[in-house]
């Protein structure tokens, strides 16, 4: 298996510059998010990681809010850092995050959020499938044209 | 898996050549139907794992090999501490000690069936399952040391258990060298509402009936016969596991650069043994496996409390548990030697031959019990560990079946809804957390798992005491 399997299916876009998907993974899912600025990027990839664990993250209240901040050692480690960190304040706080706007520092690695969002819902039609965390498989962080891209495969 | 390119050493046997970077080779144990099957990227992984320094023999995968997080999933690997050996995150994998502890009842099919509707419904109610779901031990992140060091002797010490529970576990329960103080407080926080908790994904809890035996010596040995009803509760180290694994991955890849040794892949980053990162990592991921067997301790008091409740004339005993996901030392034969080895198994059962001193009394001479889970709706299978599996792959063994469709896919073609009533026609109760789970985890979304059992069997690794077949399922 490769990246030859790997195929993105657009699930909450309009054909605009911005948005985020899932795309295919043997055992787990890959999840990616893309926009206009990195920023963006990575907002859609978190978008797209919560997306799993509810059956509609459009439900969520963003009612509540956690500051976190996270480093690492390039821009796809950061991703990396950033979706687990989101994934253990999630578990920690018992809450699905729906809204993102992480500062990032691409020079130094460094990100910088306070997302927002609501209790985990109950019940079998709102649930979703728990992501453990997000891995470095076919982790990337990339500009193609005017779009960024976001990416990894989660564990689930 | 390009067939080409391997060296065909048996029916079952298939060696990767030593190339590239690679020290050893590596070796695979499949049938060719499998071998054809198996995805490319478990070839470059291994090769990966194979140009590791201290490793000893080769590299090896079992039956149901596939992709995985630096190592392939059913990936094993044994490494020398006296030759720079290393442990590496991806050769445990992130939910570590995940594995499957199966329960004797005491109970036949005849004294369950009229009782399992009130008894899966009752168990869906007590079992904490599925996203966001929390445990009914309260607990402190300072508390949750305790559990972390004690693993299921904790569990038992805390009265969620009996003593003869313990002896049916690898390790007898608790690995020793485990220290709290190389977790993260982010790991603690995330875990101390989880304990007793069963999860979500592949996780499940089953009623199943023995409905074929293939050993009737073996099958005695363990207790078990045709007609019985026994439980099995799969279930890992939940987020305690994962974020060791996610703190680990930056350490570790640190400490490679530091140490020199090349890495392939970023979840393939490593330590020394004997280094103080490495040394760090194994005390904390001996904390994510007494986390695991505490998880599935109190998971198996809670089985207890419903069935005297329900069905009082249940005996319930621990068969055996096994870990998936682990890194072990273990003494091992090599070249006439006995030396102590670090065996990573990843997606990989152990499976010790008779004779092992780690086999309680009662399972000394007959060998290890090692059960292998199927999905729900499938059989899953009850082997015995056998010498030969030593001699070849340090006494492993497969862990499943291993998916043939992915999430994605399964999702488009089924509903969670329509899969559960499917399975109820076929008299499989099934009670999920989430109806996508259960669409996720579609029977026919895994691969046949009775092949990767007979090519289990036929290589030797271990082989085939029993099959079993679900009557009712939990999924998280």
């Amino acid at each position: 298996m490769g990246m030859d399997r790997v195929g993105a299916k657009q699930v909450a876009t309009l054909g605009t510059k911005s948005g985020y998907e899932t795309f295919e993974h043997g055992a787990d899912i890959g999840i990616r998010g893309y926009g206009e600025s990195l920023e963006e990027a990575f907002s859609n990839a978190a978008m797209a990681m919560f997306s799993i664990m509810v059956s509609d993250l459009n439900s969520i209240r963003p009612e509540r809010s956690v500051e976190i901040q996270c480093e690492s050692f390039d821009l796809t480690g950061l991703l990396v850092a950033y979706l687990n960190q989101l994934l253990a304040e999630s578990d920690i706080n018992g809450l699905v995050f729906c809204r993102f706007s992480p500062q990032i520092d691409a020079e130094r690695f460094v990100i910088r959020d306070a997302p927002k969002g609501g209790p985990i819902p109950h019940g079998g039609e709102a649930l979703g499938v728990e992501v453990k965390g997000a891995t470095f498989t076919l982790a990337d962080v990339r500009k193609e044209g005017d779009r960024f891209y976001a990416q990894c495969v989660v564990d689930v | 898996m390009d067939k080409e390119r391997l060296e065909r050493l048996g029916e079952c046997l298939w060696k990767i050549p030593v190339q590239g970077a690679m020290r050893l080779p590596a070796y695979i144990f499949a049938t060719e139907e499998l071998v054809s099957e198996m995805d490319e990227k478990v070839y470059e992984q291994l090769s990966n794992v194979a140009s590791l320094p201290g490793l000893v023999k080769g590299a090896m995968a079992m039956p149901d090999a596939h992709w995985g997080y630096g190592f392939p999933i059913g990936g094993v690997a044994a490494f020398d501490p006296d030759e720079g050996g290393i442990i590496s995150v991806g050769g445990v994998g992130y939910d570590i000690s995940c594995g499957v502890r199966t329960l004797l009842t005491g109970l036949t099919v005849d004294d369950v069936s009229p009782m399992i509707g009130p008894l899966i419904d009752r168990l869906f109610e007590h079992i904490p399952a599925g996203v966001g779901s929390e445990g009914r031990i309260r607990l402190t992140p300072e508390r949750l040391d305790e559990v972390l060091v004690g693993g299921a002797v904790w569990a038992v010490e805390k009265g969620y258990g009996i003593q003869e529970d313990l002896e049916h576990i690898e390790e007898n329960g608790r690995l020793p060298g485990a220290d709290p103080g190389c977790v993260s407080d982010t790991a603690k926080k995330r875990q101390y509402r989880q304990v007793g908790t069963l999860g979500s994904g592949n996780h499940y809890l089953e009623i199943q009936v023995v409905e074929r035996v293939f050993d009737q010596e073996k099958a005695a040995g363990f207790g078990l016969k045709e007609g019985d009803v026994v439980i099995s509760i799969h279930c890992g180290s939940r987020a305690l596991g994962h974020q060791i694994g996610t703190d680990y991955i930056q350490l570790l890849a640190k400490a490679a650069n530091k140490y020199s040794i090349p890495i392939k892949e970023r979840e393939l980053v490593c330590a020394p043994i004997r280094s103080p990162e490495g040394e760090r990592y194994y005390k904390a991921m001996a904390c994510g496996v007494n986390c695991a067997l505490a998880n599935r301790q109190v998971l198996t008091h809670l089985v207890r409390e419903v069935f005297s409740e329900l069905l009082p004339r249940a005996e319930i005993r621990t068969l055996y548990d096994v870990s998936h996901n682990t890194c072990k030392i273990e003494k091992h034969l090599v070249d006439g030697k006995t030396k102590s080895l670090y065996v990573h198994r990843k997606g990989a059962t152990r499976a010790f031959g008779p004779g092992r001193e780690e086999l309680p009394k009662a399972f000394r001479d007959l060998g290890q019990p090692v059960i292998i889970g199927g999905t729900m709706g499938t059989h899953s299978y009850i082997l015995v560990g056998t010498d030969t599996g030593e001699e070849l792959a340090w006494g492993s063994a497969c862990h499943g079946a291993g998916r043939a469709m992915s999430r994605r896919q399964a999702l488009k073609r089924w509903k969670g809804k329509k899969v559960i009533q499917g399975l109820a026609h076929q008299g499989i109760l099934v009670r999920a957390a989430s109806y996508r789970g259960a669409a996720e985890e579609a029977p026919e979304a895994y691969k046949d798992i009775t092949k990767v059992i007979d090519a289990t069997d036929r290589a030797g690794l271990a082989k085939k005491v029993a099959r079993v077949r679900p009557l009712a399922v939990i999924k998280g």
